[in-house]
């Protein structure tokens, strides 16, 4: 479903990408973990194509997405889900609205077809008792749900999601959780999960591709990276979620003792 | 005096580099027109946040714009015994001038901050990324249907100001200090014409609203998606907007005045 290759992206002279070389296979849900602040938003942006990589191609079922026109993109796009970590609901329409938006802007359906599909998908998400509430009345879990049915309006062949389970109470993670593997095997269709909550990612995930420092550094089913002994120690620190080992507790520092002392032999010397 | 140079460069490169994404986005906001034309709802919905909801701020300092003018119009002219002249001046200086720029001014400060701290927003929360994701473009649906609701509401406000205002000049010229209501008006319809006059304020007020909704919604789109970002570009847009708007103005008047 999504080759990427050779991939290489870098914000100002920071280089986020360093040659990533990635498959999602369709039908499963693929999760792509690492520690905060590695790319895994920017990943979803360019496999998106709202960004465009510095070298490397990315083919969405067989299309090469940075070298579509905006039309082909487009319609590429409509079969393209893509669940924001902040929801990115419409502020000034109501649940309901928001949900219809994408049928309202892409197909000539009339009312009571949209009605009957909105009230659908919000029935898949528990929320259709919510529909008349506007996005400011939500929780973080509503909305993250109700940005769901609305990236489940088209019926894509993939849905992205970008952190889902960030900031959730436990119960709204449990249906968060749930809820991507039911949609994954009711729609069939490819699910990519960007995460670094191990253990909620692990349990739904097929397979896992681990990015840290521009690389995937590890890869495999979550079975394998727990148990199997080729799994590297950075995969094993960042798993168990170990406070050291490659990936120091440490951030980069001069001598801790002439640190702390640093003020006093300075005087001593004078 | 090299590190002069250097940062006059760098200040140099970055506006033009601003200018040129502004024109860019102009453009990609002009080509989304006619998707705003075939869907009249959106336009209309931004008419009345635009428009109808400056309306207020339009209608009160006009008003008073208007008396203040009718009052300061009085204590000259009648030095010269030509206090019957008052409609005229009223008149005149309201359309040629303070009715375009003082609209203007009021209109970046109330509908064009509002416009830029929306788009803005809507970048920080990824309101306008998840639109592009779903494969509705942000510049036909968001951006192109506020940039014209600003062109066609500026002249409309300006005409609505300058009528204000010579009604305000009234009450206070001819009911408050006594000038002869027929001299008002009849003086004021002799000597502001149509061409010379009426027209140059509406194109004023035409080229200010231009500037002032394109600078508004372009500030707002080229925010950096943060809430100190969002409050900057807000700030800019009511500050570039307002020194555009009184720049431009002196530049239209030499030109019509050379064209008389």
């Amino acid at each position: 479903m999504i080759e990427i290759r050779d991939l290489h992206f870098s914000r100002g002279s920071k280089p986020i990408f360093c040659g990533v070389d990635l498959d999602i296979k369709r039908g499963q849900i693929t999760a792509i973990m690492g520690p905060s602040g590695t790319g895994k938003t920017t990943l979803l942006k360019l496999i998106g194509a709202q960004l465009k990589p510095d070298a490397g191609t990315i083919k969405v079922d067989g299309f090469d997405v940075h070298k579509l026109d905006q039309n082909a993109l487009y319609a590429l796009r409509q079969r393209m889900g893509m669940l924001f970590q902040s929801g990115a609901l419409l502020t000034d329409l109501s649940v309901f609205d928001n949900v219809a938006f994408p049928l309202r802007e892409h197909t000539r359906l009339p009312e009571s077809i949209i009605r009957y599909l909105v009230i659908a998908k919000l029935q898949a998400v528990g929320l259709r008792g919510a529909r008349d509430l506007m996005p400011a009345e939500l929780s973080g879990g509503m909305a993250r749900r109700v940005a769901l049915a609305r990236a489940m309006a088209l019926d894509p062949m993939m849905i992205m999601y970008d952190e889902p389970f960030t900031g959730q109470d436990p119960i709204s993670m449990g249906v968060l959780v749930k809820l991507i593997k039911t949609v994954n095997q009711a729609l069939d269709i490819t699910s990519i999960v960007v995460s670094h909550d191990v253990p909620e990612t692990t349990s739904i995930a097929d397979y896992i591709y681990l990015i840290a420092d521009g690389k995937v550094v590890d890869q495999g089913t979550p079975r394998y990276l727990y148990e199997h002994e080729a799994a590297s120690s950075w995969a094993q620190q960042f798993l168990e979620a170990l406070p050291d080992g490659p990936v120091q507790f440490h951030y980069q520092a001069e001598d801790y003792a002439e640190d702390l002392f640093a003020q006093i032999n300075k005087k001593i010397n004078e | 005096m090299l590190d002069i140079v250097a940062r006059l460069g760098r200040i140099g490169m970055s506006f033009l580099q601003r200018l040129g994404r502004s024109v860019l986005f102009l453009l990609r906001s002009i080509i989304g027109i006619p998707a705003v034309i075939v869907r009249p709802r959106l336009l209309i919905q931004q008419l009345y946040s635009v428009g109808v909801l400056t309306i207020l701020i339009i209608v009160v300092a006009g008003l008073f714009v208007g008396m203040v003018l009718g009052l300061q119009g009085y204590n000259i002219l009648v030095r010269f015994n030509s206090e019957s002249s008052l409609g005229v001046m009223v008149g005149l200086s309201l359309v040629r001038e303070l009715g375009p720029v003082v609209t203007a001014l009021l209109f970046a400060g109330r509908a064009g901050s509002a416009l830029t701290a929306e788009i803005g927003l809507m970048k920080a929360t990824e309101q306008l990324s998840g639109m592009e994701m779903m494969a509705v473009d942000p510049f036909k649906r968001v951006i192109a249907p506020r940039l014209l609701a600003g062109f066609i509401a500026m002249p409309l406000l300006a005409a609505i100001f300058s009528t204000v205002g010579v009604a305000g000049g009234y009450f206070v010229g001819v009911g408050l200090l006594g000038v002869d209501a027929g001299a008002y008006w009849s003086q004021m319809q002799n000597s502001v014409d149509l061409w010379d006059d009426v027209y140059t304020g509406v194109i004023k007020s035409i080229a200010f609203g231009f500037v002032a909704t394109w600078i508004a919604v372009f500030e707002g789109n080229d925010c950096i998606p943060t809430s100190e970002g969002v409050s900057r570009a807000t700030t800019r847009s009511v500050v570039n907007a307002s020194l555009v708007v009184l720049g431009l103005n002196f530049i239209l008047t030499a030109l019509m005045l050379n064209g008389e």
